[in-house]
């Protein structure tokens, strides 16, 4: 499928690589190939699968099925550890070093140069400054770590990791908490480390980065491997493309419903709305019967902007209105009193309550919008419970079932099922069909069209840019942190979005996460 | 039909306790006999039951804390205050300010511990062990390193009086236990509680006020010490700062924890933890009973409350379910 022009010596292969968790298909049958002396960039949204990947080759958790060769000799490795003296290192985004230690004393952790049982101080120093002086760093290694910026522990960490021999580097989103200075020293280190053919891999969501300093790009979708290019023969809107989108062919005749629709007065509207650091201050008017679309890259700002809206993040600029009424959004309950709700992207750790049961989560947001003074008695709560088991489909139909034992399809549905008890005039949905299967998936965007089809207004999150051509009447295209674009009507279409996104940002590190 | 049964709720600590109580009949034949004497009923069933207020007072309010995933180990350092409190001011100034006096100090030290909780996020366990190593002192300042004593009657009463012949300790537990449970039973308290404590962030995102929630039960956990810190001064007509609650919290912890609510927040079950501070004190009454020196008490309670957070272990019950299957 893809044409790859210099085929160097394969360093890393990865072939028919698979991993499930439960009924969720984390990784099918991915390939990965890595050569000597090139960095080679991991790419896909949130879910696509890189960071199972580089976990299932490191031997964090084991894998299902696949063959992982490192130099032409097949390794399995049990932990990272394993990993790591078979010559593929890791350094995570949270650097994992002692911070109250001393720089030398993290170089060489766990394997001190010793005498008589003793560790030698002088010596570990010595080899310590030698090793960093490698990577143009002249630092005093006797202080500790905490004492310098990301950007050294960063490198700290990578040349702990080169000095046990690694021949493969995988660097996870390391650029993410760096400025544009510190990125530039990341990058010299990596080149260097390319020169002495050592094979990186480069794991970030800054495409400029990417073009910056990558030879060949591999994007992951939903646990699939989606392509492998060489950079420079791999356009920016054609890279977006793979990463968010189907063929455009599959997807230009699928947008029918949403122009049927009666787009109703406005409800919520947000002027200069903005947080300073977080998310741009934004326009943007939301109406009944209406779904609007954000679309953008992973860290553009689309959850930034959804937790604006509803509250769960304080707005230091703009003011929002509800029905023409000025108001105060400064905690999710105040977005609750007025009518709005919010499924959360990460529905486990902010969604559900997995230890209630399906009836206790379903009428949580009804109960606290009430009050604590007016209960809702146990047969409401089950009357309510079961009209939307039976509304949304919600599987197994049993009310009193913990909702951790659910499926995801199921405890999305149950979350939809949470605010609709709510008679909300707004919902706002962050990625309601991540990690949900693909029966389920098909029924929550029915529900999202008939739910708008009932009037209410729908802040709709979706990293599937053909899922939100399909259900959107308007998309905000989010980029850096800023809303840059809207379209509208037939303007909406996959390819307008990409050129939205693609436009290169030159703030791209800069902008990036806080 | 078996497994079923035993993962019913609360069977494990009833059974717990009905074996403990086998057991003291056994070390002690008399152990059931129950007599009326000036109005009151006397028996070691009743010792249990009164001797057990204090803890049981303080599981009351531990368990809310705990459902919220939080902790309060100040609870016998409040005991030390609201006991001295009451001490010094019931013989001058008669009951009812002694009372509220007591129960203010209770409301406040509930209100700093919420406050350091809920407001500036510290954890729990550090939270309140400040107001455990400082509230022990402050109860020292108020009865000036002595032991202070009165005779105020209807004090002395809430600690040896009788209602109908139960005792007076024994009443005011009940009544907590009901009033707790009308509030957070009745209201939605319960449910917002369990939420919070399953899962504090999704609970703030559906739009429950998570903060004033947490603040409420530490405030709660505070004055049910007050009340039983009252009680035992009552009952020993003296307050004694050094000794009165010294180690409760950790008996209150238990109960809760005996009592089926886990550590880590959620489901809570008021009635179990009171079942739980049963089986602590049946425990001890046993003990002192079957004349062993009162040593034992420590290592035998430590002995019965792994068995019983053992029965409690998932990890257990699927050792148990491995260990009948090479069995067969």
């Amino acid at each position: 499928m893809n044409a790859i022009s210099d085929p160097g010596p394969a360093l890393l292969e990865v072939r028919g690589l698979s991993k499930s968790f439960g009924t969720l298909r984390a990784l099918q049958e991915v390939d990965f190939t890595l050569r000597a002396g090139e960095i080679h960039a991991l790419l896909g949204e949130n879910g696509a699968g890189k960071s199972t990947l580089i976990k299932a080759v490191t031997g964090v958790f084991p894998r299902d099925a696949g063959i992982v060769r490192l130099g032409g000799v097949e390794v399995a490795p049990r932990s990272a550890k394993a990993a790591v003296d078979a010559g593929i290192a890791t350094v995570y985004q949270e650097v994992n070093l002692l911070l109250n230690l001393s720089v030398a004393q993290n170089l060489y952790l766990g394997r001190q140069p010793t005498r008589f049982g003793l560790v030698r101080e002088a010596e570990m120093r010595r080899c310590a400054a030698a090793l960093l002086a490698e990577f143009d760093l002249h630092i005093d290694v006797a202080e500790p770590l905490g004492n310098y910026s990301v950007a050294v522990q960063h490198i700290t960490a990578i040349a702990r990791a080169v000095d046990q021999s690694a021949q493969v580097l995988i660097l996870d989103e390391p650029t993410a908490s760096l400025d544009r200075h510190e990125v530039e020293i990341l990058f010299a280190v990596m080149r260097k480390l390319a020169q002495r053919g050592i094979g990186v891999i480069f794991v970030t969501h800054f495409l400029d980065q990417v073009y910056e300093i990558c030879d060949r790009i591999t994007v992951l979708r939903n646990g699939r491997l989606i392509g492998e290019r060489t950079t420079a023969e791999l356009p920016r809107i054609e890279l977006i493309r793979m990463m968010l989108g189907r063929e455009l062919a599959e997807t230009t005749s699928e947008r029918t419903a949403a122009h049927a629709r009666q787009v109703g007065e406005i409800c919520a509207r947000f002027e200069d709305y903005g947080k300073a650091g977080y998310v741009a201050p934004f326009n943007l008017a939301l109406r009944r019967g209406e779904v609007v679309g954000l679309a953008g890259l992973l860290g553009s700002g689309r959850t930034e902007t959804a937790r604006l809206v509803f509250g769960a993040e304080r707005a230091d600029s703009g003011s929002a209105t509800v029905d023409g009424k000025p108001v105060r959004l400064q905690s999710p309950r105040d977005a609750v009193a007025h009518g709005f709700g919010y499924c959360p992207e990460e529905r486990k750790t902010e969604g559900i309550i997995a230890d209630l049961t399906v009836r206790e989560n379903i009428v949580l947001a009804l109960q606290a919008k009430r009050g604590l003074a007016k209960p809702l008695s146990r047969s409401e709560q089950e009357g309510i419970a079961m009209r939307f088991i039976g509304l949304l489909d919600i599987r197994p139909p049993e009310p009193e079932r913990p909702i951790g034992l659910l499926s995801g399809g199921n405890q999305q549905k149950v979350l939809l099922a949470r605010w609709l008890a709510t008679a909300p005039r707004l919902l706002v949905l962050d990625e309601p069909t991540r990690g949900i299967d693909v029966g389920a998936h098909a029924e929550i965007i029915r529900l999202i069209r008939d739910l708008c089809d009932d009037g209410l207004a729908l802040l709709v999150i979706s990293s599937e840019l053909d899922e939100i051509v399909t259900y959107s009447d308007r998309v905000v295209v989010l980029r850096d942190r800023a809303h840059v674009d809207e379209l509208e009507g037939d303007a909406i279409d996959i390819s307008n979005i990409l050129a939205a996104i693609a436009v290169a940002g030159s703030a791209g590190a800069e902008a990036g996460q806080p | 039909m078996m497994s079923r049964l035993l993962q019913s709720r609360g069977l494990a600590q009833i059974i717990a306790l009905l074996v403990i109580l086998a057991v003291d009949r056994a070390v002690s034949p008399q152990f059931f006999d129950l007599r009326m004497q000036d109005g009151r009923l006397f028996g070691s069933l009743i010792d249990v039951l009164n001797r057990g207020a204090p803890v049981a007072l303080l599981a009351l309010g531990m368990v809310l804390v705990i459902a919220t995933r939080g902790i309060d180990l100040s609870v016998g350092a409040v005991m030390a205050i609201s006991g001295a409190i009451a001490a010094s001011l019931a013989d001058a100034h008669g009951l009812p300010l002694a009372l509220a006096a007591a129960l203010g100090a209770g409301l406040l030290c509930g209100l700093w511990n919420g406050f350091l909780v809920a407001v500036l996020g510290i954890q729990p366990i550090v939270a309140t062990l400040i107001l455990m190593v400082a509230g022990r002192g402050v109860a020292q300042l108020i009865t000036e390193g002595r032991i202070v004593t009165f005779t105020a009657p209807d004090l002395v009463w809430l600690g040896n009086g009788a209602v109908l012949g139960v005792p007076a300790p024994v009443v005011v537990v009940l009544g907590m236990l009901i009033v707790t449970g009308a509030v957070v039973r009745g209201s939605a308290l319960g449910l917002l509680i369990e939420a919070t404590g399953g899962n504090a962030r999704a609970s703030e995102l559906a739009g429950i006020g998570t903060r004033g929630m947490i603040l409420a039960v530490y405030v709660w956990c505070g004055l049910c010490a007050a009340l039983a810190g009252v009680i035992a001064a009552a009952d020993i007509m003296g307050a004694d700062a050094n000794n009165a609650g010294l180690w409760l919290e950790l008996d209150a912890i238990l109960a809760v924890v005996i009592g089926g609510t886990s550590l880590f927040g959620g489901r809570f079950s008021l009635v179990l933890a009171m079942v739980g501070a049963l089986i602590i004190q049946a425990m001890n009454t046993g003990i002192l009973l079957s004349g062993y020196p009162p040593e034992f008490n420590l290592v035998v309670k430590a002995a019965v409350v792994l068995v019983v957070l053992l029965l409690q272990s998932p990890r257990f019950a699927n050792v148990g379910v491995v260990l009948g299957r090479a069995r067969q």
